[in-house]
């Protein structure tokens, strides 16, 4: 090894992302941590958001959402833990904010997502990859050709 | 069954952006060994693989005459993003595969976490590819479903 590797601005600010959004990955059951993220980005705590989302195409605060959300899936599916507890083993406080949030991602309720997926037998990794929700897969509000309502937002720190 | 004469998977591509600092990953931190370091020309076709097993990566650089510019640099910034695909490694002591990596200074995406298939953790390479290390149980894989079942119907 010598010479430091040689990254466009674009691949550099993506590099550093990544290492923010892998610590995101790592510690999804803790709060949100702006300003330590920034640091593993060196940027500053208010040009991290904005970063994040030129990056990824959307906020730390959804990405977040999102993780815990796929590991509570998970749980759902391979565990029989109470879902109080499965909301509380990844991370959100309230048994009423991780069924809205869960809901309003998935498109089913939790108890409803484990009545229809049973478990499965491959390697952890590609479950969490596979299985993290998009944002399509939330359930419709509104009727094909009306328009939509917009996304209920009772998380006091929402995006 | 169609019979199409394919014996093994022989190679597979990992985009790197540097092959030096490919190359110093992969044999020092990962253990692999070289299998070509040839400057052909057009490219230096640089593969390294697990001693003792046959499956080569080809660290290849990303940027070739077959991307034009604006590819290249799309596929540049999928990899630093993550966004590529990723390797996957045995171990016969995870544990100590972890503590080493981690030691040296490897990002790690992931520690050693238990499943029911055995035990794996995830690292990246320097430019952003996912490599997963595993040390698989003795369960078979019907086995292993059993173990998904039970954990959901207990």
């Amino acid at each position: 090894m010598g010479r430091p590797l040689q990254l466009s601005a674009k691949e550099d600010i993506n590099r550093r992302m990544l290492r923010a959004r892998d610590e995101m990955d790592r510690r999804y059951a803790e709060p949100l941590d702006v300003p330590t993220l920034a640091a593993i980005a060196h940027l500053s705590a208010s040009q991290f958001g904005r970063v994040f989302k030129d990056v990824y195409g959307e906020t730390p605060h959804r990405y977040l959402q999102r993780r815990r959300v796929e590991r509570a899936m998970t749980l759902l599916r391979q565990t029989d833990r109470p879902i109080t507890d499965v909301a509380w083993d990844v991370g959100f406080a309230s048994l009423g904010t991780f069924s809205r949030t869960f809901s309003n991602i998935v498109g089913l309720s939790p108890s409803e997502f484990r009545a229809q997926h049973a478990p499965v037998a491959v390697p952890s990794c590609f479950i969490a990859t596979w299985t993290r929700p998009r944002e399509q897969q939330r359930r419709p509000t509104s009727e094909p050709g009306t328009t939509a309502v917009s996304e209920k937002r009772e998380d006091p720190d929402a995006d | 069954m169609t019979t199409n004469h394919i014996t093994s998977l022989h190679i597979r591509s990992v985009p790197v952006l540097d092959q030096d600092e490919a190359l110093d990953f992969y044999t020092t931190h990962l253990g692999f060994e070289v299998r070509d370091d040839i400057d052909l020309g057009f490219m230096r076709w640089l593969t390294v693989g697990v001693p003792g097993q046959d499956t080569s990566l080809l660290l290849e650089l990303v940027g070739g005459p077959q991307h034009d510019e604006s590819t290249a640099a799309q596929v540049r910034e999928l990899v630093t993003k993550g966004a590529l695909g990723g390797v996957f490694l045995l171990s016969d002591d995870v544990h100590a595969t972890y503590a080493a990596l981690r030691d040296a200074g490897v990002e790690v995406t992931q520690e050693p976490v238990e499943q029911p298939y055995g035990t794996d953790f995830g690292i990246r390479d320097p430019f952003g590819n996912h490599v997963r290390v595993s040390q698989p149980n003795v369960a078979a894989p019907e086995q292993v479903q059993d173990a998904y079942d039970a954990a959901a119907t207990k």
